[in-house]
């Protein structure tokens, strides 16, 4: 038996829901936890994950490091350097002639060369990276802070994220929370040695607390936005195209 | 012969839920499995360096793991939210002094319940580079990132042979009538146990 207060009961339970629901929503959304890829059948999932993830490391911490000692033997790599002409001439030329560029909402737009980045100040870390195939490997990377190079570039403070373009199709971006993070490198050295054409050189991203797809190799240029709705296909990098998250912090 | 309580709404709808979600892990799960069959034990591994077990499943590259990953956090989600509703609602209702079930089942399920499942929780987060960096002892206590892989594997092994055991209980002592009370609610007579 279904009684007249039992239906106002549940009336007014599910307004209160549903309008708790569309209040997140737009909280969400002003605090930045909606990921780009957030529409279709696992939208979802990947924004609670996103949104609890950013709220969780709201005070930046440090993904772990390691000893020089737990180095992995092994640090395989996957796919090919591109094969394209433009950056196999400047494979052979050792990067001499290679500049990344920055643009976008910077108050100054520019570009730097390997000894430019070099000139910097150098950080190192050593951290785990994971495929998200599943295997791993231990290594310690070296370069300068995304941060910092941003910072001279002037990043605007209306920027959100910053898009990674290089000499291959997986281009990608980051929030800023991953962009300003302390161990987000750009980074051009790998075990005591250079970059290694495989692993991304000249000069490669490399991000803590994501997957391995997010540290973004052979890097050419970087642009910084507002809103990922305009770049590419709005969902904010090459990706979700091939069926993978925008966001892989797991 | 006996006659068993009839569930309630609230663990009725969870049970259904669980079981679709855990259904989506499973699936899931092994999409993700197929890209890297082969299970180490410390914090690194891969092809080269030396595994704990490869496991006899053909190493599929096909894109599988994207959306693997995809349904498997979704469903995760889905589990979480359902199981912690009927947990906080079984603490509240007296739910777990439930005594239409003998010990040994309800050994089964208490081990599902407070061991095997936040083992699967505990050891996905411990795989996670953003959590670990909020709680690095999630993957310290467990040996390592692929440790908890390896655990986790296993973990979900238990889960599903726990799944064969309770379908199989289920379909031995009166599959229409279980399935029934399990649906409906309705007061089950019964004279075997699931």
């Amino acid at each position: 038996m279904i009684s007249r207060r039992r239906v106002i009961t549940t009336g007014l339970t599910a307004v209160a829901g549903a309008s708790g629901l569309a209040v997140a929503a737009r909280l969400a959304a002003r605090y930045g936890l909606v990921p780009p890829d957030h529409g279709g059948l696992y939208g979802a999932g990947e924004t609670l994950t996103y949104a609890a993830h950013r709220l969780l490391t709201l005070h930046q911490p440090l993904a772990r490091e390691f000893d020089r000692s737990q180095i992995s033997k092994v640090a395989p790599v996957n796919g090919d350097p591109p094969q394209s002409d433009e950056y196999q001439k400047l494979l052979r030329g050792q990067f001499a002639d290679w500049r990344l560029q920055i643009d976008g909402m910077v108050a100054r737009p520019s570009s730097f060369s390997l000894s430019d980045l070099k000139r910097m100040p150098m950080r190192s870390h050593i951290t785990h990276q994971a495929c998200e195939e599943g295997w791993s490997f231990i290594a310690e990377w070296t370069g300068v802070q995304l941060s910092e190079v941003l910072a001279r570039a002037g990043l605007s403070p209306r920027a959100k994220f910053v898009v990674f373009y290089p000499f291959d199709d997986f281009w990608d971006s980051l929030d800023l929370a991953d962009a300003l993070h302390p161990q987000t490198l750009l980074a051009y050295g790998m075990n005591g040695g250079e970059l290694a054409a495989g692993h991304g050189a000249p000069v490669r991203l490399r991000v803590t607390r994501q997957l391995g797809y997010k540290s973004v190799k052979y890097l050419s240029r970087m642009t910084a936005v507002e809103s990922l709705a305009t770049v590419g296909d709005g969902l904010g990098s090459g990706a979700p195209s091939v069926g993978y998250s925008w966001y892989a912090g797991i | 012969m006996r006659v068993l309580e009839p569930h309630s709404a609230l663990v009725r709808a969870t049970h259904w839920v669980n079981a679709a979600a855990f259904a989506a892990l499973l699936v899931s799960g092994v999409a993700i499995l197929l890209a890297h069959p082969r299970l180490y034990w410390g914090e690194a591994g891969a092809i080269g360096a030396p595994s704990l077990i490869d496991l006899p499943l053909p190493m599929l590259l096909t894109g599988q793991s994207g959306w693997g990953r995809s349904l498997h956090f979704l469903s995760a989600w889905v589990c979480v939210i359902a199981g912690a509703t009927y947990l906080l609602s079984g603490l509240r209702s007296g739910h777990f002094r439930y005594r239409g079930y003998d010990p040994a089942q309800r050994l089964a399920y208490f081990v599902v319940v407070i061991v095997l499942v936040p083992a699967m929780i505990w050891t996905g987060l411990a795989m996670s580079p953003a959590m670990t960096s909020v709680a690095p002892f999630l993957v310290a206590v467990v040996g390592g990132q692929q440790s908890a892989r390896t655990v986790h594997f296993f973990v979900a092994s238990a889960l599903v042979l726990f799944l064969a055991g309770h379908v199989t209980m289920v379909a031995l002592s009166g599959f229409r009538v279980r399935m029934r009370g399990m649906i409906t609610g309705q007061r089950a007579v019964t004279g075997g146990r699931a």
